[in-house]
């Protein structure tokens, strides 16, 4: 018999957290840091519209590219946000999370061949799906001293002729780092040199502690070579309703939405009544939600140091990631003893590329007292070093 | 200064709205300002009034204790020169009553109290609050159940359902 899996996906790796998870629910009474989504529920006024447009019967398909009532809230809010102006007809593509605006933005662009730099410790999905989409995935990887950010010399080294695409994800999924507007005008000569195309994932924009998050699309000439993705997951505690989009110039984003068109047909529909009420009325949930979190990461940093656990201050997303190189084990090792003797589940940095090593991943996205009780475990434990 | 100082004012009430008991070092990590600079605002707001209490949010339902809370609906005369001040003063002194709100629509003061038992909280309202000369009538409606009290839902702990790892 002929082997039913094809190749490409046989020789996918299964993500590293899900090995994780598997060991992490077998665990009773463990407390866990290791979530990537918000402990909020999405805000009433939210779930009451979806409600409603159910009730109303709204449960058809919606035009593949989302409706024009949310594309145009969409466009008017990035508008507001970051001053770059997207035709909500044409600019605008609302998708099934902000992950198929990735799938779908990746192979839009690639070719057989085309290399995509990805710089990493970041989300697990940009890999696989550049892998997909038929390109050669280049790891970038990223460094502490650097507190994580992209520079101008590390995007240099990792740029050759068959440059297509550039991931850039920030703030940053596992290290909570940011792209000041510096950084990124470093970036920008050396992007446009090459005549490189930037994939930016900014499903934590909200979600900046220091400034505002600044996209790279609102960079001089930034724009015609950006797809922009965000999503309502992480700043309006969506996650489950599976709503993203991705925006860019009409050229890049037609081709994804005909993508889209044959793979998805339309987002979910409940899902994009409830999103046009976030962007219309939700945005003090968002400031009280940042407010929050911003507190307990002052707070994780404050017990970090006080505790001797090296970690640089993150300034977005809600995570931190601590060094644990002073304990001589690997992140799996630390992670999987944690675990067992303080029944504390945080992920591995290796989790989110080769570089995560001696790191860890800890979620913020808990209230102050299962912080608080969580924190008191991991000392217990590190004391024992 | 001026705004920085006003801005830590609302930071902590929003903070301290819903959790009295927080420890000022606690607080000033959390909004990443000096303990001095917490304590200070606190206490000017104290003096100011602007923070007039810290409160136990407790549920009497799951004690032993018998507690009833009935809310009534006053109507009355507002005299001459003094509006409603007089008669909510005269109200609001008594011990059993909780809370005293001036109201607008039908009916004039809103008054909140709580007693032993029915029986209690009728005696108030037939000998106390209607005996009162300007007030016109009382309706009172007694509280059966307590679902959400100050922003707290008492009827039911919500769980984490969350996975316990995700991407």
């Amino acid at each position: 018999m002929k082997d039913p899996i094809a190749s490409v996906v046989r020789d996918m790796k299964p993500s590293g957290i899900r090995k994780f998870f598997d060991i992490v629910s077998e665990m009773k009474d463990a407390i866990s840091l290791g979530v990537g989504e918000p402990d909020f529920d999405t805000p009433w006024h939210i779930r009451d519209e979806g409600i409603y447009s159910l009730e109303k019967g709204r449960t058809f398909y919606t035009s593949n590219s989302g409706l024009l009532e949310l594309r145009r809230q969409i466009s008017n809010y990035i508008n507001r946000q970051t001053s770059v102006t997207y035709d909500p007809k044409e600019e605008v593509l609302i998708t099934v999370g902000g992950s198929e605006a990735i799938d779908m933005g990746l192979r839009a662009l690639i070719n057989p061949g085309d290399e995509v730099i990805i710089p990493q410790p970041s989300y697990v999905s940009y890999e696989p799906c550049a892998v997909l989409a038929g390109g050669k995935p280049v790891i970038l990887e990223l460094e502490e001293k650097d507190e994580f950010r992209l520079t101008p010399e590390k995007l240099l080294g990792a740029i050759s002729d068959r440059t297509k695409v550039l991931i850039l994800p920030f703030p940053n999924n596992p290290t909570g780092a940011i792209m000041e507007r510096e950084d990124l005008l470093k970036l920008v000569p050396i992007i446009k040199e090459h005549d490189i195309y930037v994939l930016s994932d900014e499903i934590y924009s909200e979600l900046t502690y220091k400034g505002s998050h600044v996209t790279i699309a609102s960079l001089p000439d930034m724009r015609e070579r950006t797809i922009l993705i965000n999503g309502f997951s992480k700043s309006f505690a969506m996650t489950g309703w599976r709503l993203g989009y991705a925006c860019g110039p009409e050229n890049i984003i037609s081709q994804m939405t005909k993508l889209h068109q044959y793979c998805i047909m339309c987002a979910p529909t409940t899902s994009q009544y409830a999103a046009i009420e976030a962007l219309k009325h939700g945005e003090r949930d968002v400031e009280e939600m940042r407010n929050a979190y911003n507190e307990r990461r002052r707070f994780l940093m404050h017990e970090f140091k006080r505790m001797g656990l090296d970690c640089f201050e993150p300034y977005g997303a809600f995570y931190v990631f601590p060094s644990i190189k002073r304990f001589n084990m690997t992140s799996d090792e630390f992670a999987l003893r944690l675990l067992e003797e303080e029944k504390v589940a945080v992920v591995p940095g290796t989790a989110f590329g080769d570089c995560g090593e001696g790191f860890l991943r800890i979620s913020y996205a808990y209230s102050i007292e299962n912080l608080k009780e969580a924190l008191s475990r991991i000392e217990e434990f590190i004391c024992r070093f | 200064m001026q705004n920085e100082i006003s801005e830590l004012r609302q930071r902590i009430l929003k903070d301290i709205e819903h959790d009295g008991r927080v420890n000022l070092h606690d607080l000033a990590v959390r909004l990443g300002v000096d303990e001095t600079d917490v304590a200070n605002a606190m206490s000017d707001m104290e003096k100011e009034g602007v923070i007039c209490g810290y409160h136990t949010l407790i549920d009497w339902d799951k004690t032993d204790e018998q507690k009833v809370t009935a809310l009534i609906e006053v109507r009355v005369t507002p005299q001459r020169g003094q509006g409603f001040d007089v008669i909510a003063e005269r109200i609001y002194k008594f011990a059993e009553v909780d809370s005293v709100y001036l109201i607008s629509g039908g009916f004039d003061l809103m008054v909140i109290m709580e007693g032993q038992s029915l029986k209690e909280v009728s005696r108030f309202v037939s000998e106390k609050l209607s005996a009162l000369e300007s007030v016109l009538s009382c309706a009172t409606h007694f509280i059966m159940r307590k679902y959400k009290v100050n922003g707290t839902i008492l009827a039911k702990k919500y769980e984490d359902e969350r996975m316990l790892i995700t991407p």
